[in-house]
């Protein structure tokens, strides 16, 4: 180990916080040392991130304190936090969609070094440094809100390696990445460790977390429950001790009837650039799973066949009917649902409550026959997800924004799931959900096939589409690779598939 | 090919800006030969200065995500109350002397307008509107209602300073001297908000603020520098005003507020915030100066020439929104090399 420097870098101590009627965080203490790398795990909604924002100065707590390299500080801005050495990579980003990816990944710095003056040419050199550094791919020159989620990760994530740091934070950093960027950040991190950085990472991908990570904290409602070496821990007991209870992941699909007629057929779609020749047939309960690498074109052939970028070549049929997908009113109008995998742009409106959420995609169904809303049966469809689905909220009536990440996701789903569509359609829905919720949704979608829904999942964890899925499609190159099914779907086949 | 339409197009759509206003020119000639004349080109650019150096402001409020209506109140405070105190004072200040004596007035009524927008955080139209009412009072109630004819000697010099002339037959084309101030400030808040962190902190508060914030911009600091500079430069465009029309009157420049802001998102910046650029703005000034000295040389009555400047508000608002719709977000381009994972 080439761990220089150690003692440590950063101290919290008994730190508590309140919203409004939610206690986040009750009296945490945590260290972390230099050149460690320590993981926060947790459900979703147990202050994973309220307690990253108190450590990086952006939420001030009710109580505690905080010591950075030494120095007790009361009260510290952002400003302060980054000053001292701390960097994040927020779960949300935090970037600044309006300027370019140079810019994001550069100035952050500089305001830290209380720069003036800017030179465009020095902001991009800095940059372009960076990303080679990682040795990603990423246009610089792009403004941020026309990039993919995946490249925004990225320019979040080479923004928080920009300066040298002593701590950095990596909120779910690798949500939307690609093995091979999960494996350069991993790489990343490990030269950080070796130089004295110690790193606090959070992620629902367990695999990750036992590979990364020294030590590990896992926290529920706001408190610290279990902390150790990493060694101490693996799949059944961190997620046991996350949870509370055990979490099985075997594979379970219900039975299917094999000569129903297909609810979806897929005949030679293609769309430039993104896949070619894609023909697959669909069974009423039948959970399909799509998988590839990112950039494979799984989520551009989800995409099209909810009208989002509409295939340019080929034929649908849903129900036995042809429809012309040509955008998504016609999707919908046939009977398909899409949950995206970006809920924060694609999927909600975040100052609205859960309420308005839930029903936003089905507010025509809950017509009473006057041509008015149904108020009644619109509260009984928003308390039969609220509940189905497990909301972690006071109520109702609390808005997206004040939902924990995870929670955000159960929302989306239970937006499309109250359209009850012929085909849904999900990307990574599970992405950024806890281990014991990820059984949950699943076994919604479990139930949802149950009720005669085709079921498609795009999706690159392939323990989830083991466990749920008949059929999985690995996607190569834009092309379907190969189709695996009945008992040969197991995590090596899938494996095999993919990188073959 | 592609790449080329839209560098012309530019960030803002400042070449579809150029692009309207050479059509605009193009029609008005041919349906009147008269109008392009030096002497109607030197007349738009006169009539703009004071509205270019207001805009200036404003472009930098709205790239903020924010907004100010007490600009012009602003204004036609710095610029009157400097030739009172001209007049009082009874020596003649020199035209620096005003322009400092107007930059000071305007600045400070600035700061209160940032005060209150970065100390409690209210809603900048709210403020603003409000700053606008208390500031035009203190000025009619305090500091002078009376229309003043006679202007300092220095300043009534400059007012007829003219930078060249231009002899066509009997008329005389006149461009006046103020255009040289007027294109350097143009550039300095180029400079500024391109090449400083703190125009780049503008550009990042419209952007996202709560991001700015974690960003570790000064975000308080920020508004309140914003606020002044805009006050700074009203106060400029004040004194500008009183100069050019060779007179002082408090009651004057109320209510061009909305012309000004329809020129800034014609302009292409975003009232949303995080977008904009001095050369739409200014492009955005003189269209709407085009189009209303077309409307007079066709004989359409003032009040139709508000309403023409509220549709332009309208469709510049509406190209975004268009514009935004058309900005989905590019799809990863498939890995066609074998991904090495
Ligand atoms: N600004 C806020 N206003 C109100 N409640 C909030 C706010 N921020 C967080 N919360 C609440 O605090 C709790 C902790 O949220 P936090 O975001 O820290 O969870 P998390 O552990 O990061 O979860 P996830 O894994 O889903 O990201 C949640 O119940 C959340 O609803
Ligand atoms: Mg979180």
């Amino acid at each position: 180990m080439g761990t220089t420097t150690s003692g440590t870098v950063l101290a919290a101590r008994d730190i508590s916080k309140r919203f409004g009627g939610v206690q986040a965080l009750d009296s945490v203490t945590l260290e972390i040392q230099a050149g460690d790398v320590r993981c926060l795990a947790g459900e979703n909604g147990c202050g994973k991130s309220t307690l990253i924002k108190i450590l990086s100065g952006v939420e001030v707590p009710d109580a505690g304190e905080i010591e950075i390299g030494g120095t007790v500080r009361a009260r510290m801005s952002p400003a302060d936090a980054l000053r001292a050495g701390i960097q994040v990579i927020y779960q949300d980003f935090s970037l600044f969609p309006n300027l370019t990816v140079a810019e994001n990944i550069a100035l952050t710095p500089l305001i830290a070094h209380r720069r003036k003056l800017i030179d465009p040419r020095d902001v991009r050199a800095r940059a372009a440094a960076v990303v080679a550094e990682l040795g990603v791919r990423l246009d610089v020159d792009a403004t941020v809100e026309e990039l993919t989620v995946a490249d925004r990760q990225l320019t979040a994530i080479c923004r928080a390696l920009a300066e040298q740091a002593r701590v950095l934070f990596m909120d779910e950093p690798t949500t939307a990445l690609t093995q091979r960027e999960v494996r350069a950040l991993f790489r990343v991190v490990q030269t950080l460790r070796e130089r004295g950085v110690a790193t606090v990472f959070v992620s629902h991908k367990l695999d990750e977390v036992l590979e990364i990570s020294q030590h590990v904290t896992v926290m529920r409602n706001g408190a610290v429950v279990a902390s150790g070496r990493v060694e101490e821990f693996d799949r059944m007991s961190l997620a046991r001790a996350m949870t509370g209870r055990d979490v099985r992941d075997q594979r379970d699909v219900p039975s299917l009837d094999g000569t129903a007629r297909p609810v979806l057929s897929v005949e030679g779609l293609g769309l430039d650039g993104a896949f070619e020749d894609v023909t697959f047939d669909l069974r009423p309960g039948e959970i399909l799973g799509i998988t590839g690498l990112l950039g494979s074109g799984r989520s551009e052939i989800a995409e099209a066949l909810f009208g989002v970028t509409p295939a340019q070549r080929g034929r649908v049929e849903v129900g036995g009917e042809q429809v012309d997908i040509r955008g998504i009113d016609d999707a919908v109008a046939a009977g398909i649902g899409y949950v995206p995998s970006d809920r924060l742009t694609e999927g909600l409106f975040l100052d609205q409550s859960i309420a308005d959420n839930v029903v936003a995609g089905s507010l025509d169904l809950h017509r009473a026959r006057s041509g008015l809303l149904d108020r009644a049966r619109l509260a009984r469809t928003i308390d039969t997800f609220f509940a189905a689905l497990r909301i972690k909220a006071p109520s109702v009536a609390a808005p997206i924004r004040s939902l924990s990440g995870g929670n955000q996701q159960r929302v989306v789903l239970a937006k499309w799931l109250a359209r009850g569509p012929r085909v849904l359609v999900l990307n990574s829905p599970t992405v950024g959900v806890d281990v014991g919720s990820k059984e949950e949704i699943l076994d919604i979608l479990r139930r949802e096939a149950g009720r005669g829904t085709g079921v498609i999942v795009v999706s690159d964890d392939i323990p989830e589409l083991v466990s749920v899925c008949h059929r999985v499609l690995v996607v190569r190159r834009g092309r379907i690779h190969q189709v695996v099914g009945g008992e040969r779907v197991t995590e090596d086949s899938i494996l095999g598939g993919l990188s073959a | 090919m592609n790449r080329w339409v839209n560098r012309l197009r530019g960030r803002n759509n400042e070449g579809v800006l150029a692009l309207t206003i050479l059509v605009v020119v193009t029609a008005m000639t041919l349906v009147n030969p008269d109008f392009f004349t030096v002497s109607t080109l030197f007349g738009i650019l006169r009539n703009s200065l004071v509205e270019t150096v207001f805009a200036l402001g404003v472009l930098i409020v709205i790239i903020s995500g924010g907004i100010d209506v007490s600009f012009p109140v602003i204004g036609i405070f710095a610029g009157y109350t400097t030739i009172v105190i001209a007049q009082g004072g009874g020596s003649d200040p020199g035209v620096l002397g005003a322009l400092l004596v107007a930059v000071v007035i305007g600045s400070l009524l600035g700061l209160v307008n940032g005060g209150l927008i970065a100390r409690f955080g209210l809603p900048t139209l709210i403020v603003t509107l409000g700053t606008q009412g208390v500031f035009r009072g203190v000025l009619l109630a305090y500091i002078g209602s009376k229309y003043i004819a006679e202007l300092p000697a220095s300043i009534a010099q400059l007012s007829t300073t003219d930078l060249f002339v231009v002899q066509q037959g009997p008329v005389a084309a006149r461009l006046h001297v103020f255009v040289v101030p007027v294109v350097l400030l143009c550039l300095a808040v180029h400079w500024l908000l391109q090449r400083t962190m703190f125009g780049r902190g503008v550009y990042a508060l419209g952007s996202d603020a709560e991001s700015a914030r974690r960003a570790g911009f000064p975000v308080a600091r920020l508004q309140l520098a914003i606020y002044a500079l805009v006050g700074l430069l009203a106060g400029i465009a004040g004194i500008a005003h009183v100069t050019l029309s060779r007179n002082a009157n408090p009651y004057e420049l109320a209510g061009t507020e909305l012309d000004i802001i329809a020129a800034v998102v014609l302009g292409g910046a975003s009232i949303l915030g995080g977008r904009g650029s001095v050369l739409g703005t200014v492009l955005g000034v003189v269209l709407i100066a085009v189009i209303k000295n077309s409307l007079i040389l066709m004989g359409v009555p003032g009040t139709w020439q508000r309403a023409a400047v509220g549709v332009l508000l309208v469709a510049g608002v509406s190209i975004q929104a268009l514009g935004a719709r058309r900005k989905a977000a590019r799809r990863r381009a498939v890995e066609l090399e074998e991904a090495r994972a």
